[in-house]
């Protein structure tokens, strides 16, 4: 049917993968393994494996030794904006690094995982991403440095049906640079 | 961006009653008792020189059976060979195989290249004609045609308008769940003429038709900045909605198509804002420190129902539409989100999430009367048909990569998926296309 075969066509175009993204994938695999919550690392499965990624080789200053070393994102508990102890610390050592290298414009990204409606996620997910950079800026990083976007729960890294995927994307990831506003 | 979308008035003539006199028919179709015995109804293959009859006619066809009212009986059994589509047909034969309605018509093609379509709808109870009628098309808008004809029947036998000459918006999704890529897409609502509308990496959510089906209201990504936008079907012209300094989301047009209701978010809270399209001006109509979103208007436009979670969980509110008299209205166990009032003002459908479920049902505007019409891992996301009847929404089967659109009777019976060249969700259904 030719009404079929034109649309998916199109739809088969890969997306570019641009480098923070890239960045952002491989801190992922490291948080899956680092995660006390016995989440699966599932960094395979993801396609995203740790190939390559040595936090010693990182240069220090560099997007690789922020997301490797110092740890880009959080996560949240289910409809939960709160900041949880474990991410106190990660967001502590993400305020320091970025008092050293104050060069750096701040992007907070906030994400939802599937299990609510989209539009109530795009929200949840600006909650997290304000809440993120609140705490942020109460540690010192000035708030003209820092923006926010939510992509809701359309931008998922952990892509399975269960707990273990979405407790992997209820989270607020830290771009140096990136969208946002 | 190509024009590939809605040609206005293509109809060059209008319809003739042909030598319609029906007396009283003795055809009843009661279609709010619930679970209806489908109509056994035989529709004959229109006559014409070439295929286009048999086309037209196996379109008619369709549209009926899948509304679930219908039983299209078999060819095979039929007992009259039609050879002349005006002469009154044996009705004997016809009661014979239990068809208590008959569709006859052809199709010709005009000197001036266009097909003029014509059908009679015969009763064989009663032994007379209900109606006929004809219409004049371009030979590609054949199925259109079928469409009209088959709301004709429906609307003649049930008693109420069809809503088989629509079309639906929806998101196209293809590529990994990781790294999804979304396109508007626009197509007849049995799946047909698929054709996407636009066409970036931009995320692009919620589209939802104006109610003169010539513009899309939808939100998108572009340029990092998450915005309400307006899109001109005709033109492909775009623009965003309002000058505001945060992320608006959830857009839908207002019944008379003059404003267009959101939600804004500034801060981690979201708050409902129309902007009235012609002055600019816009108003905020809730005022929390919560997620207020998924907006949608009373037929009337006297009213708004919308998503809240200012109590703790997410629930359905309805108020007045100047955003007095905000009040809860539902109750029940789970959170409720994506209400959408229905075209017929008797009903707002939503999505219910409980004992980690989604269930797509619908509920009175005072709250009372929920009814659930089914139940999924996930379902999500309802859309009206034109005549209040059906709804569509979008499901995802655990385990499965991505949603698919369904449609469902609001008896709650006569689920169905709609099939789309790739993933697809937000389904939005237009008004009749007339």
């Amino acid at each position: 049917m030719s009404h079929i075969s034109s649309l998916s066509a199109h739809g088969m175009q890969k997306l570019a993968r641009n480098p923070v993204l890239i960045a952002t994938f491989m801190a992922l695999s490291l948080a899956g393994c680092a995660s006390k919550k016995g989440l699966p690392n599932n960094a395979n499965e993801l396609g995203l494996g740790a190939n390559g990624v040595n936090g010693a080789n990182a240069t220090p200053g560099s997007s690789q030794d922020f997301t490797v070393n110092v740890g880009d994102r959080i996560f949240f508990d289910t409809d939960s904006t709160q900041i949880r102890a474990d991410a106190q610390q990660t967001l502590d050592r993400q305020a320091q690094w970025l008092a050293k290298y104050p060069n750096y414009k701040i992007t907070v990204e906030g994400h939802a995982d599937e299990r609510g409606t989209r539009e109530y996620n795009l929200a949840l997910g600006a909650r997290r991403a304000n809440a993120t950079r609140d705490y942020l800026v109460s540690r010192g990083v000035p708030a003209a440095r820092l923006k926010t976007i939510s992509y809701g729960k359309e931008r998922p890294v952990a892509t399975c049906d269960d707990i273990s995927c979405w407790s992997q994307n209820r989270r607020a990831v830290t771009v140096l640079g990136g969208a946002g506003s | 961006m190509k024009s590939m979308i809605i040609r206005t008035l293509f109809m060059m003539g209008a319809l003739f009653a042909l030598a319609a006199n029906p007396a009283h028919a003795k055809i009843e179709l009661n279609i709010n008792k619930g679970n209806v015995t489908p109509l056994p109804i035989a529709i004959t293959d229109f006559l014409a020189k070439d295929a286009i009859g048999k086309q037209i006619s196996d379109v008619v066809a369709a549209d009926l059976k899948r509304s679930g009212l219908f039983a299209p009986i078999d060819s095979k059994a039929f007992i009259e060979k039609i050879t002349n589509p005006s002469a009154v047909p044996r009705f004997e034969d016809w009661r014979t195989i239990n068809a208590q309605a008959l569709v006859t018509g052809q199709v010709v093609k005009e000197a001036d290249g266009r097909l003029r379509a014509e059908f009679r709808l015969w009763d064989t109870v009663a032994g007379q004609q209900m109606m006929g009628q004809q219409y004049f098309t371009q030979p590609e808008n054949y199925r259109r045609v079928a469409h009209i004809i088959a709301d004709a029947i429906y609307e003649k036998i049930t008693g109420e308008k069809g809503y088989f000459d629509t079309r639906v918006v929806f998101v196209a999704e293809s590529g990994p769940k990781n790294a999804r890529k979304r396109q508007l897409a626009i197509m007849d609502q049995d799946g047909y003429n698929v054709r996407s509308i636009t066409n970036s990496n931009d995320i692009v959510l919620t589209p939802r038709f104006s109610p003169n089906h010539q513009e899309i209201t939808y939100m998108s990504f572009e340029g990092n900045q998450p915005r309400v936008y307006l899109l001109q079907l005709e033109t492909g012209q775009r623009e965003v909605v309002g000058n505001f300094p945060g992320m608006t989301f959830s857009p839908r047009f207002s019944p008379d198509g003059q404003r267009v209701i959101m939600s804004l978010e500034e801060g981690g809270n979201a708050n409902i804002f129309t902007m009235d399209l012609r002055s600019r001006t816009t108003t905020r109509l809730t005022s929390t420190a919560a997620i207020d979103t998924s907006p949608s208007y009373s037929p009337d436009g006297k009213r708004v129902t919308f998503e809240s979670d200012r109590g703790g969980s997410q629930q359905i509110y309805v108020m007045n539409s100047d955003g007095s008299g905000q009040s809860r209205i539902s109750h029940g166990d789970g959170s409720y989100s994506t209400p959408v009032w229905s075209p017929r003002g008797d009903l707002i459908a939503f999505t219910k999430q409980a004992g980690g479920k989604f269930s797509i049902g619908v509920m009175k505007p005072d709250g009372s009367g929920e009814r659930i019409l089914t139940t999924n891992f996930h379902n999500e996301g309802p859309t009206w048909a034109p005549n209040g009847r059906v709804i569509m929404f979008f499901r995802q089967n655990a385990g499965e990569a991505g949603p698919r659109l369904y449609s469902i009777d609001l008896s709650g019976y006569n689920e169905q998926q709609i099939p789309t060249p790739a993933f697809a969700s937000d389904p939005a259904w237009s008004p009749l296309l007339d």
